[in-house]
């Protein structure tokens, strides 16, 4: 599996989305899969695929589908 | 007289402190509380659908003032069950916030500003409703129960009094919501602190959006209050590493929170010099039956702590005699004018006086140290609490039977084990209980099995899933 394709398998597993659902749109607390609680876990999926260790300021920055791909930047993994 | 009676006194001081920065203070709070409940009568039922906000507040404040019974309830709610709960309990008005969907239901706007409407419905009920009857809430979890706690003006503001006397509340104090005000132990927060004058910070943010936090700075917060859950968010977050110079206090309460991580807040809160305050409560003491003071949370680390000032516990056996003898468990019994009156279960209930006369039988099983501290050991009931929310396990598994699912359901708080027979299709279930009882995908966990253990009698052996 590439990147890019990890990326969204957290997001269609945690939040239990079809593919056609991840795109600019998809923000936190528009689906209600995506509350405080589903972040958490979001956030543990990508730290297990990718295996890093996200900082807290990227934690709670990762406010959207798009702009978690920014923020993994950072740690070197790109899509 | 009750604390809201008499929170005009204040004048000047600021109650709220609003997500976009508005500063309320008590004048301004009493001013939009009156405004509304000018429009409702004496035990008028009102319905409120709930925010974090200024005019939420306001309304709850207004209903207790007008002397009307108010229900709260969150505006997340699934919109099937909220109309269901209307047409059962027929409330004369409905409080709800502009930007919701609008309710399948007649009635006409009777009050409206920016942010809220009151809308008289046309059930035009008088209710028979209790005198000392003041206020509806859920207990905690919503498995689509039609099921609320009846909380009388007594219980609201004994349970405030003596939370504010044992956290020392001062004016000075400024809370931030981590937690809907529908939910007992958010509301507690903020009869607790209105009684003292002190600003609450209403926020719908969450420990997980950077809002948040940049409330928690900007707007000076000194105390914060959360479930398990949310505590282990903030290891998640690093707090160790945060910088909150005015936090002071942090209370942890609606479910039973490990050990190891109220060992590591313990040592957290040393550190910066804040007070970690574990506590213990139900909806059905109003909110808060316990508290282990900060000055005891290393030396009786995993205690739930003492009865609240006024409050008193014991422990009873099976045949309902009292446990006299120290470290034994037994059923936790609480006395207290925070006992809530009963429940109510359909609208004929409202009429209904104290069931409880100040006992409440709570359900989980405790011992008592030889120091008197009390220790949680386990639940009578089979429910779990769901990140603070408190779910009926008979009552999910009956919501997935009538769909045609063959289940048993089991697990621990905060994860919540389905164990099914036969062939299913897993997301389709999920997303059908996560939505319908409002508890977040990640809670629950599915497991196929061959056959669900059972007893002679056909009683599911619950003990033997796993």
């Amino acid at each position: 599996m590439n990147n890019q394709e990890k990326y969204n398998q957290a997001f269609m597993e945690n939040f239990s989305i079809e593919a056609s659902k991840l795109n600019a749109e998809l923000e936190y607390n528009t689906i209600p899969e995506w509350d405080s609680v589903g972040h958490m876990s979001l956030i543990a999926s990508l730290e297990e695929a990718f295996e890093i260790m996200l900082e807290t300021d990227d934690v709670i920055d990762f406010s959207s589908y798009n702009k978690g791909k920014e923020i993994l930047k950072k740690y070197k993994i790109e899509m | 007289m009750n604390y809201y009676d008499d929170i005009d006194k204040y004048k000047d001081k600021l109650a709220i402190i609003t997500s976009s920065g508005k500063k309320i203070t008590y004048q301004k709070l009493i001013q939009k509380a009156d405004e509304i409940g000018k429009f409702l009568e004496n035990r008028d039922l009102v319905f409120a659908i709930c925010q974090n906000s200024f005019e939420s507040v306001a309304g709850y404040i207004g209903a207790l003032r007008a002397k009307a019974v108010i229900c709260l309830i969150h505006n997340t709610i699934d919109q099937d069950l909220l109309i269901t709960l209307v047409n059962q309990y027929q409330p004369n008005f409905i409080f709800r916030p502009n930007s919701s969907k609008p309710l399948k239901i007649d009635g006409d706007v009777t009050f409206s500003d920016s942010a809220y409407s009151l809308v008289k419905t046309q059930f035009n009920k008088h209710h028979k409703i209790d005198s000392n009857l003041a206020l509806l809430l859920t207990t905690s979890g919503s498995t689509g129960s039609q099921k609320f706690v009846r909380q009388s003006y007594e219980n609201i503001n004994s349970n405030a009094e003596s939370i504010a006397q044992y956290l020392e509340i001062s004016p000075k104090d400024r809370p931030i919501a981590t937690m809907p005000m529908s939910y007992t132990f958010m509301l507690s927060i903020i009869n607790s602190h209105f009684l003292c004058g002190a600003s609450i910070i209403m926020t719908d943010s969450t420990l997980m959006e950077k809002k948040f936090w940049t409330q928690i700075k900007k707007y000076k917060a000194t105390t914060f209050g959360g479930v398990p859950y949310i505590y282990e968010m903030l290891k998640k977050l690093r707090f160790e590493r945060m910088d909150l110079p005015d936090l002071r206090v942090l209370t942890q309460a609606g479910g039973k929170l490990n050990k190891e991580i109220i060992a590591e807040f313990n040592q957290i809160c040393r550190s910066k010099n804040m007070k970690f305050i574990v506590m213990y409560g139900q909806t059905e003491a109003t909110a808060r039956m316990s508290y282990l003071p900060w000055e005891f949370a290393e030396k009786k680390l995993g205690s739930m702590g003492i009865a609240i000032p006024g409050g008193q516990f014991w422990l009873e056996d099976l045949n309902n005699q009292k446990i006299e003898q120290n470290n034994v468990s037994g059923e936790l019994v609480y006395k207290g004018k925070n006992v809530t009156l009963g429940y109510a279960q359909c609208i004929a209930d409202l009429s209904k006086g104290d069931e409880n006369k100040g006992i409440l039988h709570t359900g989980d099983m405790a011992k008592r140290d030889d120091d008197g501290f009390f220790y949680i050991t386990g639940r009578m009931k089979r429910f779990l609490k769901m990140y603070g929310k408190r779910v009926n396990l008979d009552e999910v598994e009956q919501l997935l039977k009538t769909k045609g699912y063959n289940c048993a359901c089991a697990g621990t708080d905060d994860n919540l084990v389905i164990y099914f027979t036969g062939n299913v299709d897993k997301t389709k279930v999920l997303k059908y209980i996560s939505t319908k009882i409002g508890i977040n995908l990640a809670g629950f966990k599915m497991k196929f099995i061959d056959n669900i253990p059972r007893n002679d009698s056909g009683k599911v052996l619950y003990s033997e899933l796993n």
